[in-house]
């Protein structure tokens, strides 16, 4: 196959750091020798992790040498997934369950808020980089449906009032992490 | 395995423990729809079409992915059944464009036919459909994304049976697209079977696109002529035109698959420049003629130069995808004349075994063998390129077998190899030789003196141990050689050190050639040394001497010793300087009207009768599938005409099949000379100017292939050092 935006020169090592390359290892060493597709999640996870929650093409392609999969291989576990984003994210990820259970106690409504609220549409970022909203499938939350996920917190029943509490929290949140900066 | 009995739609069945209800039900011709089953692939279960009712079960299953079981009543047409398999064929509908008119598939779509079987008239469903953006495959494959169902058998294709990997399923649900998710090109050189397989017009040809409506067409069987194994294909043709080259299904040869070689080289028929008329060159300029003089000039200039020479300064070259009957008779013409040189083997530089005669096809034992293979020894070559199909089968062999190889250059393997060994070119049999000393240690008892002093002082590694081992431990192991071995200055050497290997470790051998009908031009006797099935004959100038000493006339046949010999350089100025050069070619494109003074038509391949052996000494014959264009004539036709114009006698042949049957009396009464050297040849050093490679790139083979346009546009094509403008300048 000729990978036309294919570029040789970038090795998985040098795009993360030795100790990230260590924790790829343990996860291949968990699988038999002659099974190389197993650690391709965890493998993208943490090179998401390192790249400010999101992968690009030619570090997919540097997963795909470095577990000596073929490209296409990794790209389709990487579009699969909604855990892995292919575009640069917001601070903060919105991510709304939009599946059966979610969708039957009102996660549409849930969707036209939150639309409304940061006037961006689903799978947009706004504009100060702040908030991105994700539409993903099923979390396990059914329980508490309609529900969303933020920055790796579920918030479950969800109401108007509840989800503009949680941007509010979100957005006192970041003005102490702007003197971060 | 043990056996259960069934029952599918009252019919009683005994089937194998394992096997799914399809496989059963395709056994006993019972039709079962399904879109992404396919027998020479996993089980995907992912169309849904093929669900059936088990009386056992509460809800139709998949036949595909369902077990049978002892004692299991299957309906394919209960209520149940058909209610499940309408409601599947209205969701693949749902997205499905209705734009059947101007689609390829229209007319022998599995979608299209099981719509008219299965599919409501009206739609239920308002909503907008989706629309999927094109993929740009290269030049062989053309896409219609929209219209994909998402069966994954282009995927699985890759996956299992070719072992690279370019398209894939990339997103989830409603966004799944199959595809290279980046820009990419389809490179493998079995990448159109995704057109067969493809159940709708997502992926079709893109060089017959738009060219032909299925029912237009007509169909031709034939055979393949560029490798050595002779796939079965049929021709699709209309009104006289081929309009494109599909698998015929043959278990034993080629499966159900092709090489893209295969299946795209007719374009060369179609739309290469051809030779339409006879033409003499007259004080430099081409003139056209008709038949008679045309042919009356080549045979004055023939006897003219013969005469003189007697036989000597005259030289024939036949090409390598001539067929049995044209080499049969063209070296039947040459020798009833007097003169002996003539060759097909314009790609060898070893002629040690030149005075043994004999014929063996390059197998000893059946091509489908390969795929059983606990062990499989590869020997130089360059077997995905030069014959795509049976690398396949080694692929599969190596599921559960192990595939080694000594191999001067870097090769490009679709499986994986357990033991590779990359000697120097020029030391390939001595590498080799070190196999045969660990080989004669490990089986004493079976070796002679001769074979002991042969290997005296020749010392082997581990890896030559571990290889012996694999072969001798295989339940049924082979070694093969490539192609490249016939081109090497010690071939012989090499042949017989796989003969005695095979030998002491109980292994099948055999050797790829060249061209398609490599075995078939020795029978016919096209060779300097003999004449028809190791017929004596008076020994004569091999196609080294004649390309490279340079003679006063030469016959070339179906061939462009320029550009496909070993000696392209020298070939071409012999030829330039030569006083005569009759020429029988379907193209007048190329040097072939620089340097010779008439052409003759001949009829293209598909285009004219004959027989090929495949390199399991298989006999093939065909019919043409359509008429050659023009004034262009048979082969067949134009030599016999041309030795009855040169007073040689026996040239009355009503008909190719007439030959044939000839043929193969002669076949049946001849001895069946086996060629065997009496004494082990030599070994020595190879020089490695001779050694360096000099192979003929995928798309480089013969003529034909050469002049496929969508074959040449690949980048396979491109990837070779001998470059496309050295035939069109």
């Amino acid at each position: 196959m000729t990978d036309l935006s294919y570029d040789k020169s970038l090795h998985l090592k040098e795009l993360i750091p030795q100790s990230e390359i260590d924790e790829i290892d343990c996860w291949i060493k968990k699988y038999p020798n002659d099974r190389k597709r197993p650690p391709i999640m965890p493998a993208l996870k943490v090179v998401q992790e390192n790249n400010g929650n999101y992968l690009t093409t030619e570090m997919m392609q540097a997963v795909a040498e470095y577990l000596d999969v073929p490209h296409v291989a990794v790209y389709e576990v990487a579009t699969f997934y909604s855990m892995f984003n292919l575009d640069k994210m917001g601070r903060h990820v919105l991510s709304v369950c939009t599946n059966l259970s979610c969708s039957l106690r009102g996660a549409d409504k849930v969707v036209e808020h939150l639309q409304n609220r940061l006037n961006i549409k689903l799978g947009e970022t706004t504009k100060d980089g702040l908030f991105s909203i994700k539409e993903v499938e099923c979390m396990a939350a059914c329980g508490g449906a309609p529900m969303l996920e933020v920055d790796k917190i579920y918030h479950e029943n969800l109401t108007e009032e509840k989800i503009d509490q949680i941007l509010s929290e979100m957005a006192a949140k970041d003005l102490p992490t702007q003197e971060d900066k | 395995m043990g056996k259960v009995n069934i029952e599918i739609d009252g019919k009683q069945l005994t089937a194998d423990v394992g096997s799914m209800i399809i496989e059963v039900a395709d056994e006993a011709d019972i039709y079962i729809p399904r879109f992404c089953y396919h027998k020479k692939l996993s089980v995907a279960a992912n169309c849904r079409m093929c669900m059936v009712d088990v009386s056992s079960l509460p809800k139709a299953v998949p036949a595909c992915a369902t077990p049978v079981a002892d004692g299991m009543v299957i309906q394919t047409q209960s209520d149940r059944a058909i209610d499940a398999q309408k409601s599947v064929m209205e969701f693949l509908l749902i997205n499905h464009p209705l734009d059947c008119p101007v689609c390829d598939q229209g007319g022998e779509c599995e979608l299209q036919d099981l719509s008219v079987g299965y599919g409501e008239d009206v739609s239920r469903y308002v909503e907008g459909k989706r629309v999927v953006k094109d993929k740009n495959l290269g030049p062989l494959i053309s896409t219609d994304m929209t219209r994909c169902i998402h069966c994954t058998r282009c995927v699985r294709f890759g996956q299992e049976v070719v072992g690279i990997r370019e398209l894939g399923a990339t997103g989830r649900g409603e966004h799944i697209e199959i595809g290279t998710y980046i820009e990419s090109t389809m490179d493998s050189e079995v990448s159109a079977n995704i057109i067969d397989l493809c159940p709708v017009g997502a992926l079709t040809a893109k060089p017959s696109r738009y060219k032909a409506r299925a029912w237009e067409l007509r169909e031709s069987p034939s055979i393949a002529p560029h490798d050595c194994l002779g796939s079965n294909v049929n021709i699709h043709h209309r009104r006289g035109e081929i309009i494109r080259v599909v698998p015929r299904e043959n278990e034993s040869i080629n499966e159900v698959w092709l090489s893209d070689r295969d299946r795209f080289s007719y374009q060369a028929l179609t739309e290469g420049k051809r030779l339409l008329k006879p033409k003499i060159k007259k004080n430099g300029t081409w003139q056209e003629t008709d038949w008679q003089t045309a042919l009356n000039f080549a045979v004055a200039e023939m006897k003219r130069i013969i005469g003189v020479s007697k036989g000597e300064e005259f030289g024939t070259i036949v090409g390598n995808n001539s067929t049995l009957e044209e080499s049969f008779l063209i070296q039947k013409l040459i020798r009833g004349t007097g003169c002996n040189n003539i060759d097909f083997r314009t790609r060898r530089r070893d002629f040690s075994k030149d005075q043994y005669s004999g014929v063996r096809a390059g197998f000893n034992f059946p091509l489908q063998d390969l795929d059983t293979m606990d062990a499989t020894l590869l020997i130089a070559g360059d077997i995905r390129h030069e014959q795509p199909l049976a690398a396949l089968r080694v692929r599969k062999s190596t599921g559960f077998g192990r595939a080694m190889a000594i191999n001067p250059f870097d090769g490009e393997y679709n499986f994986r190899l357990y033991q590779e060994i990359q000697p120097e070119p020029h030391l390939l049999a001595q590498e080799f030789a070190c196999v045969l000393a660990a080989a004669a240690q490990k089986q004493p008892d079976k070796i002679n003196a001769e074979i002991k002093d042969w290997i005296e002082g020749i010392t082997f590694t581990e890896q030559h141990a571990i290889i012996v081992d694999e072969l001798i431990n295989g339940e049924q192991s082979c070694i093969l050689m490539g192609v490249y071995v016939q081109e090497h200055p010690q071939a012989e050497v090499v042949n017989w050190i796989a003969e005695q290997v095979a030998r002491l470790t109980d292994s099948k051998w055999g050797y790829m050639t060249q061209g398609c009908n490599a075995a078939g031009n020795k029978m016919a006797g096209a060779v300097p040394n003999q004449s028809e099935f190791g017929g004596r004959a008076t020994p004569g100038k091999n196609a080294k001497q004649m390309l490279t000493e340079g003679l006063k006339g030469y016959l070339i046949h179906n061939c462009e010793p320029d550009v496909e010999s070993l000696w392209a350089d020298q070939a071409l100025a012999n030829l330039q300087n030569a006083e005569c050069v009759i020429a029988l070619t379907s193209y007048e494109d190329g040097r072939v009207s620089d340097y010779s003074t008439v052409m003759l038509p001949i009829a293209g391949s598909y285009e004219t009768s004959g027989t090929y052996v495949n390199v399991e000494g298989r006999w093939q014959s065909f019919s043409a599938a359509v008429p050659a264009p023009g004034e262009s004539r048979p082969a067949w036709k134009v030599l016999r005409v041309l030795g009855n114009l040169l007073d040689t006698s026996g040239f009355d042949y009503e008909s190719s099949v007439q030959i044939r049957d000839e043929l193969k009396e002669k076949q049946e009464n001849s001895r069946d000379k086996k060629e065997s050297r009496k004494t082990p040849p030599e070994l020595h050093a190879a020089s490695e100017e001779e050694t360096k490679r000099d192979s003929l790139g995928l798309y480089m083979v013969d003529p034909m292939v050469r002049r496929a346009n969508a074959l040449q546009q690949t980048s396979k094509a491109s990837t070779h050092p001998i470059s496309i403008s050295r035939v069109t300048t």
